[in-house]
């Protein structure tokens, strides 16, 4: 099964990767063979067999609901790309 | 110093043979001196590794301080330590300082472990080689133009290279066992859910788990001891008591049965790999273990479901890295859209973007049911053959990888020639299973090393087995040329 | 504009933020108007190697909502991520539930405007986080957006309906039902312009009888009812005249803007998202056992629709003042602090729905936030009922506890404002004032009989003139009738 370049192209977008025209060709080339390295799993029967999610059959735990977090905005943020007045900043968000 | 063992050297400390000082400089001048032959180390944390141990030789004058106290050690770079870079080998997080430790940190902070450093790796985890480390490619103490196996290739080849006497690693498809394998150390990743994955970064988390490497079984339990422990800060970390994986080391492995799965026998093997496994597992058998054939019959699904489901987990585990709150972030970005897709497009190697296009692609409208729910159900199917197998045999052994260690850049540009060294492993993190490899032969002057997969929690008796290995056996202690 | 050939169809999604003190799944506090990022801790921040770690809270008040709307609970539900890149949305993915949410099928009755009553299906209710907030502007360079994450995490439940309602009235009744219900069970504090319930509206039409659905679009994150209505009025009008010109209503987010009273498509959010949800790795499955249901269910506090019924039974208010006060929850509980504290209880109902409503609302002010407290207005409610001041008085009072002068008594004493009641100084005041007044009483005296009851105004005027307003009124037109008599 190999992979169109219009998928990539959607799989770029999908996931917010730049991908250059220059590369797609050897993109689309690599995914191809990994998809049909996984496309094997397409011969096995699994009817009624449940999906695993979780290796272990254990069940979520639950948090007490009391404050236990204090502020540490500065320490985040003097590690952050560009804020100012306690925000992060990014480009114009349009809606 | 650097030739003995952590057992070893936690008795000296112990005794005041020496201190933490000594020790600690020690290493810290191997480093200095040594590690550009092999690449293996990151960051070098000079400074504070020698307040530590400062401090930790006052602990340990003081009488009580616990076993790891004033050990030098490495942290592969996935481990997050606060206040000092943590890079998951990635240009992404090569200016990240983390304010927090992970948990793995923290626990080896308390036990006064003493931090010199972070190793390098493949870039945020994906690779078998540690050929995709935005740093550089580790190269293998045994034979500098082959790979050390990866992802902790800085981590086995640290080890290997006796720049440290042990160090922490992540196991997500082999990542643990197959650079101990081709550095010719022993390594263990945990049943999943053992090791807290607290601020461990993410790459596909129902199947990461933090573990060991040193060079023999016995530190390898001296530093489980440490890494285990229950964290309610990881709701997928299980509440289970955490045993002294030392004390049962000396026990009789008289009538252990020891099941081999004739799928790991198979074609892709090299025969001289399988050679040595099989002389390992002849020795067993000379301890009065017993050997029974044993079927996995859905082995061969597992490096397809794997690249299925791991790809699929990290490419939505990688979505926060997006130039906004820490990390790399592209210059001068015109918009929005701009700013995710250069940042990320410049961030991230080659072997990521790919893998996140893969996962991407398994999860999509259209291609979920095929791709990952299938994989899912497939998970499944191998988790009970694992299970079936236990019921008859008590471990399960085999070769670590096809090969000794390959050449740098003889996987080429067939991505699956790569995911095929991860043959034997990725089963068992499936599974959740823990798993370990133990040096049991060279092949071409390259290590090759034993598996061994326990049941879920069955660490000691697995560190047992290897120990009695290794009581009987050399490999463990060979030393690469030019390691002196 | 005739619009009679066809019908609405309308389906809403209501987001409820849960008043649990920490967010969903971190530790971090979730209280209104901290200082911007204050209240985002590392996994909020979606920094490396973070995990969530599930609110008990959360679970528990999601089962509330879930036994109030007597639906199926989801004794096994799990976690999903929804993918998609924004901002506000640090892990790049929100944490939700979509095949196996915590709440089933319910339904929720409303009560409409005409007296009839109309079942609304819940599909179901899930769990999931809130998102940040993008700013586009505050004390911050032009041309970015600045971005705060204190709402990040912030416990959600998302209720979806089935689409049954027909028109703006069904819609707005039943988004306050829901208020109401949310609000009386105390699982959210309900306060709208701080963001705590939102709506989205999914609104489509179709001709008079047909049982197919039109395409359908959805407008987001109303949290008025008043733009709510507008919102949906708007749309139906928009779809309805672009087929009847010949086009077709595009699946489409659309927003709508009260101020502006502006709505248009969301931009963006290209080929229709997605969100390529799958389980959450990091989270295992929520398991709520039948113990903790019970639990829950018993001390399950009343709900809107049994408050109503216990304040017509117990109370003896009418239907409607049932309704309006029942309906509402800090109002209610009010009303009740008040209506013991007075011992009278059909006037303090008027006075809370009708003056003090009205000047809370004129100040913009909730009920939780009345300068008078609910002791406060029973107490006068209490001097109105045994006469001690007139309802004219009262007024007075009222402003005087508002402006914090103290309580009824208080003022009442200051002000001197006692009523006279006392029938023997009331005689004295009526006659003083006959007496001064012959005129006036002759020219009653010779007036029709049928014309007589006109000319008392003016007898009162002056006696409530001469004891300065504190002759009770109905005592002294007893008094003066009696007077007035005995004079014929």
């Amino acid at each position: 099964m190999s992979i169109e370049r219009q998928e990539i192209e959607k799989l770029a977008t999908l996931s917010r990767i730049a991908i250059g025209e220059d590369t797609i060709t050897e993109v689309s080339q690599r995914l191809s063979s990994v998809l049909e390295l996984v496309d094997q799993l397409q011969a096995v029967n699994t009817d009624g067999v449940e999906a695993m999610s979780h290796p272990m059959k254990a069940t979520q735990r639950l948090r007490e609901d009391e404050v236990s977090e204090i502020n540490q905005r500065e320490a985040f943020q003097a590690i952050a790309p560009d804020t100012e007045e306690g925000l992060f900043l990014v480009p114009k968000v349009i809606e | 110093m650097h030739n003995l063992t952590i057992a070893e050297l936690v008795k000296g400390l112990q005794g005041k043979e020496f201190s933490s000082v000594e020790l600690t400089q020690h290493f810290l001048a191997r480093i200095a001196k040594l590690d550009a032959n092999y690449n293996a180390v990151i960051t070098v944390t000079a400074d504070q590794a020698l307040k530590a141990a400062a401090a930790a030789d006052k602990r340990l004058a003081a009488g009580n301080a616990p076993a790891l106290c004033g050990v030098p050690i490495l942290h592969k770079d996935i481990f997050c330590t606060n206040g000092v870079r943590t890079s998951c080998g990635s240009k992404m997080l090569d200016n990240f300082i983390p304010p927090y430790n992970a948990t793995v940190v923290e626990n080896f902070e308390q036990a006064g472990a003493v931090v010199m450093g972070k190793t390098n790796m493949d870039e945020f985890a994906m690779g078998s080689s540690n050929e995709t480390s935005f740093y550089g490619p580790v190269k293998n103490p045994w034979a500098s133009d082959s790979v050390p196996g990866g992802s902790s290739g800085g981590s086995a080849a640290a080890v290997a290279a006796r720049l440290a006497p042990g160090a922490t690693a992540t196991d997500t498809g082999g990542s643990i066992r197959q650079p101990a394998a081709l550095c010719g150390i022993t390594g263990l990743k945990p049943t999943y859910g053992r090791v807290s994955r607290w601020g461990m970064i993410a790459f596909a988390s129902s199947l990461d788990q933090g573990g060991p490497m040193a060079r023999t079984a016995e530190d390898c339990a001296i530093l489980l001891n440490c890494m285990a422990s229950y964290d309610d800060k990881d709701s997928t970390c299980i509440d289970r008591e955490v045993p002294d994986y030392g004390a049962t080391l000396g026990d009789s492995i008289k009538g252990l049965k020891i099941g081999v799965p004739r799928e790991y026998f198979s074609a892709g093997l090299d025969p001289d790999t399988e050679k040595a496994v099989r002389a390992a597992l002849a020795e067993y058998q000379a301890q009065g273990a017993e050997l029974i054939e044993i079927s996995l019959p859905n082995t061969g699904l597992s490096v397809p479901a794997y690249y299925v489901i791991a790809p699929a987990e990290a490419s939505t585990n990688l979505t926060r890295f997006d130039g906004v709150r820490y990390g790399y972030r592209c210059e001068d970005p015109k918009d929005l859209n701009d700013l995710y897709t250069r940042t990320r497009a410049e961030g991230f190697g080659d072997e990521v973007k790919h893998r996140i296009l893969i996962g991407t692609y398994c999860l999509s409208a259209g291609y979920y049911d095929a791709y990952y729910g299938k994989a899912q159900q497939v998970r499944q199917l191998i988790q009970k053959d694992f299970e079936k197998a236990f019921e008859q045999v008590d471990v399960i052994m085999g070769p670590t990888t096809p090969s000794p260690a390959f050449k740098f850049g003889s996987k080429g540009d067939d991505p699956v020639a790569m995911y095929l060294e991860d043959i034997y492993t990725v089963a068992t993190n499936l599974a959740g299973l823990p798993g370990m490899s133990v040096p049991c032969g060279l092949v071409d002057n390259k290590p090759v090393g034993l598996q061994i997969i326990g049941n879920y929690f069955d660490e000691a008796r697995m560190l047992n087995i290897a120990h009695q290995y290794q009581q009987a056996t050399q490999w463990h202690s060979l030393t690469p040329e030019g390691v002196a | 504009m005739s619009h009679s050939g066809w019908e609405t169809v309308i389906g809403l999604e209501v987001h409820v933020q849960l008043a649990t003190k920490t967010k969903i799944f971190s530790a971090a506090s979730t209280s209104f108007g901290a200082e911007a990022n204050t209240q985002a801790c590392a996994i909020d921040l979606a920094m490396p190697g973070t995990l969530p770690v599930l609110n008990k809270q959360a679970v528990h008040y999601a089962v509330m909502f879930g036994l109030a709307i007597d639906a199926e609970i989801g004794k096994e539900s799990a976690f999903e991520r929804k993918n998609y890149f924004y901002p506000d949305s640090p892990k790049g993915y929100q944490t939700t539930q979509l095949e196996k949410p915590i709440v089933g099928r319910g339904n929720v009755e409303i009560k409409l405007a005409d007296g009839s009553t109309k079942n609304v299906r819940i599909h179901h209710a899930h769990l999931e986080e809130d998102a940040g907030k993008s700013l586009h502007e505050g004390g911050f360079r032009h041309g970015v957006s600045g971005i705060d994450l204190n709402r990040a995490g912030t416990p959600l439940i998302e209720i979806v309906s089935e689409p049954d309602m027909s028109n703006a009235e069904e819609a707005i009744v039943f988004a306050k039902k829901l208020h109401s219900i949310v609000t009386s069970i105390g699982i959210c504090d309900g306060e709208m312009s701080q963001g705590s319930m939102r709506f989205d509206v999914n609104v489509s039409v179709r001709p008079k009888g047909s049982t197919e659905l039109g395409t359908r679009t959805e407008t987001k994150n109303l949290n008025s009812y008043k733009f709510m209505e507008e919102a949906i009025v708007k749309e139906v009008e928009r779809q309805i005249d672009l087929i009847e010109d010949g086009g077709t209503v595009k699946q489409e987010t659309r927003l709508y803007n009260g101020d502006t009273k502006i709505a248009r498509p969301m931009r963006s959010k290209e080929e229709a998202n997605d969100y390529r949800y799958f389980p959450c790795p990091d989270l295992l499955p929520v398991i709520v056992s039948d113990e903790t249901i019970e639990e829950l269910r018993r001390n399950l506090p009343e709900l809107p629709d049994a408050r109503q019924a216990r304040f017509i039974e117990q109370y003896g208010l009418s239907d409607y003042d049932a309704a309006v006060i029942g309906s509402d929850a800090p109002m209610a509980a009010y009303f009740e602090i008040a209506a013991e504290k007075s011992s009278n209880a059909k006037l303090t109902a008027n006075w809370t729905m009708g003056e003090l409503a009205a000047r809370l609302n004129s100040q913009d002010l909730n009920i939780g936030k009345s300068p008078v407290s609910a002791e406060q207005l029973g107490g006068l409610v209490a001097r109105i009922a045994d006469n001690s001041i007139s309802g004219k008085m009262a007024k007075e009072v009222f402003d005087g506890m508002w402006a914090g002068e103290g309580s009824a008594d208080d003022i009442i004493e200051a002000r001197g404002l006692k009523q006279v009641s006392d029938t023997g100084a009331l005689e004295k005041i009526v006659v003083e004032v006959l007496t001064a007044n012959q005129a006036m009483v002759d020219d009653y005296i010779n007036t029709d009989e049928a014309k007589r009851k006109k000319k008392l105004g003016g007898f009162m005027g002056k006696i409530m003139q001469a004891s300065k307003g504190q002759a009770n009124p109905q005592q002294v037109n007893q008094i003066l009738a009696q007077k007035l008599n005995e004079l014929l």
